[in-house]
């Protein structure tokens, strides 16, 4: 766990120490903050003092930032040839994976902590259910967890940034559209388990408050799945 | 900390890169690895430090058999092309790598500092790695490979692209470390070899074909000894002629400046008593007369090209 936290705060360090953290964090919030509180079915057009429209859009914003973030972590060690080093040092490939992965989603908990505002904005404005924001932004943590662990896998099975943020935004589209729309026009239990593959399936209940077992398990088992196989990909070397 | 390596093999596409490979590094020992591009050199090192695994064999190390243990804390590697993180300041990036050998927070920023200080990075320590002429930042990757104070030190091309002042820089440090560790050093430079390492090992299409110091290699490798002589009295072609009827000279010819003629011959000493004799009994005078070393290039052109 030690080295683990050793990558992740070096990954960290080089998010901020680059323009990365600073421009997906700019994008983040412009992106959200505009679609919340300016522009089309925004907080005011709905009237309720609730998170559910900045829900929706983080959302979006998620599914293009996570890869952004992501589509380095392993194409660059690749290409650089940095990976060797890491991997000759006291440091197991998955801690290396662990690490990686902690990076990113830490940096997605940032990104999510400074929306904080726009909670206590509602807060004051209205009556806000508590119990559902916070199930939004569990559903929304949970929902990137597993994202950042698709976005390591296609980061993992190429030495080419492009390539791993194009692979993992597949992936992303898949899960996000392809399975819910294919499922919801089979019938039977071909039907139903695409749609208990599908992303958005066991977001929106989260986005609204409800929280059962099986949606938190389906992402758990996502990202535990992502990370377990990019940890294959990695101890697979020449 | 000794290194034993016994039947390693790998395969890459059933082209096999290393072949049944076995050698031993006792410690204090510099060994210095030299073959074609290509020949294995790399994997070998990498099969080492424990980036990939062998198809076959064993390698024990300071009585510890890898793949059952994890012994990569006693290992220093610098890789192939020195990978390196651009983005990182110096300290930052021996800090990063000695918290991930191990060493604890207390003693961190001494072994930064002593890093920096042994491998004369001191003045560059606070740019960042990218900002770094190659020299220094071949001293940042032997820097990282030795935070540790490793028992080994595995070193791909440590020298390579460097102009000859550097590379006698870091051709001291490595001697000076080497005194107390086993280390393995890959090299296209031959006469660094010479001057650096205690033992040579050339290895061919992942087979080793010479392995002793670099005199043991040469008096293998002297079928036949070449004497430079610069003989005056008659025309080149008499003498030549003369020199070739002699017994024990299989063959003469001119030296690479033309100044000189390059006697061929089984025995150099038996030889040169000859010649001497020859030119007395002539009369010719005999301005020069010098053995050649067979030079290390020949050593290994010979065992790598058939």
């Amino acid at each position: 766990m030690r080295e683990s936290w050793i990558i992740a705060r070096k990954e960290l360090n080089s998010f901020f120490d680059s323009l990365v953290a600073y421009i997906l964090l700019i994008a983040f919030l412009g992106f959200s903050g505009f679609f919340t509180w300016l522009w089309g079915s925004d907080v005011f057009y709905h009237k309720q003092a609730s998170l559910n429209t900045f829900f929706n859009v983080a959302l979006w914003s998620l599914f293009f930032f996570i890869p952004a973030i992501t589509m380095r972590q392993f194409a660059e060690e690749k290409k650089s040839g940095t990976i060797e080093l890491l991997l000759t040092k006291r440091l197991t490939d998955r801690q290396l994976v662990i690490g990686k992965y902690l990076a990113c989603i830490l940096l997605v908990a940032i990104a999510l902590a400074f929306t904080l505002p726009y909670y206590v904005s509602i807060a004051r404005l209205g009556n806000i259910d508590h119990g559902s924001t916070i199930t939004g932004y569990l559903g929304l943590l949970l929902m990137s967890s597993a994202y950042v662990s698709i976005g390591l896998l296609a980061s993992s099975l190429t030495n080419n940034q492009i390539v791993a943020f194009l692979m993992a935004l597949l992936a992303g589209v898949v899960f996000q559209f392809i399975l819910g729309s294919v499922g919801s026009g089979q019938t039977g239990w071909i039907g139903s388990l695409l749609m208990d593959l599908s992303i958005p399936h066991h977001y929106d209940s989260m986005s609204r408050g409800v929280i059962d077992t099986k949606d938190v398990l389906y992402f758990l088992a996502l990202t535990f799945l992502g990370l377990m196989l990019t940890e294959v990909v990695i101890s697979k070397r020449k | 900390m000794d290194i034993l390596i016994e039947g390693l093999s790998k395969a890459y596409d059933n082209q096999k890169a290393v072949d049944n490979i076995s050698f031993e590094v006792r410690t204090g020992e510099i060994v210095g690895f030299l073959g074609p591009n290509g020949a294995g050199k790399t994997t070998t090192m990498k099969m080492i430090t424990q980036f990939i695994s062998p198809d076959a064999g064993r390698i024990t190390i300071g009585g510890k058999v890898i793949a059952k243990e994890n012994i990569r804390g006693s290992i220093g590697y610098l890789p192939e092309n020195n990978p390196l993180y651009e983005d990182m300041p110096v300290m930052d990036y021996l800090a990063f790598c000695g918290q991930l050998q191990g060493i604890r927070k207390n003693q961190l920023d001494q072994r930064v500092r002593e890093m920096i200080v042994m491998c004369g990075l001191n003045e560059e320590k606070h740019k960042k790695i990218g900002e770094l002429s190659k020299g220094y930042r071949q001293r940042v990757g032997l820097a990282q490979a030795m935070i540790h104070d490793p028992a080994i030190l595995i070193l791909d091309e440590p020298t390579t692209g460097l102009d000859p002042n550097q590379r006698v820089e870091i051709r001291e440090l490595i001697k000076r470390l080497g005194m107390h560790k086993s280390v393995i050093l890959s090299t296209h430079i031959l006469p660094e070899v010479e001057a650096t390492c205690d033992r040579i090992l050339i290895i061919n299409k992942g087979q080793i074909v010479a392995n002793g110091t670099a005199e043991t290699l040469r008096s293998q490798a002297t079928g036949k000894s070449i004497l430079l002589v610069d003989i005056e009295g008659a025309p080149r072609p008499v003498i030549e002629k003369e020199l070739r009827s002699m017994p024990g000279i299989t063959g003469v010819g001119l030296s690479p400046d033309h100044r000189l003629l390059e006697i061929e011959c089984t025995d150099s000493q038996q030889t040169a008593r000859s010649v001497y004799k020859m030119c007395v009994s002539k009369d010719w005078m005999l301005l020069q007369m010098s053995p050649v070393e067979t030079r290390l290039e020949d050593i290994f052109r010979n065992v790598t090209l058939n």
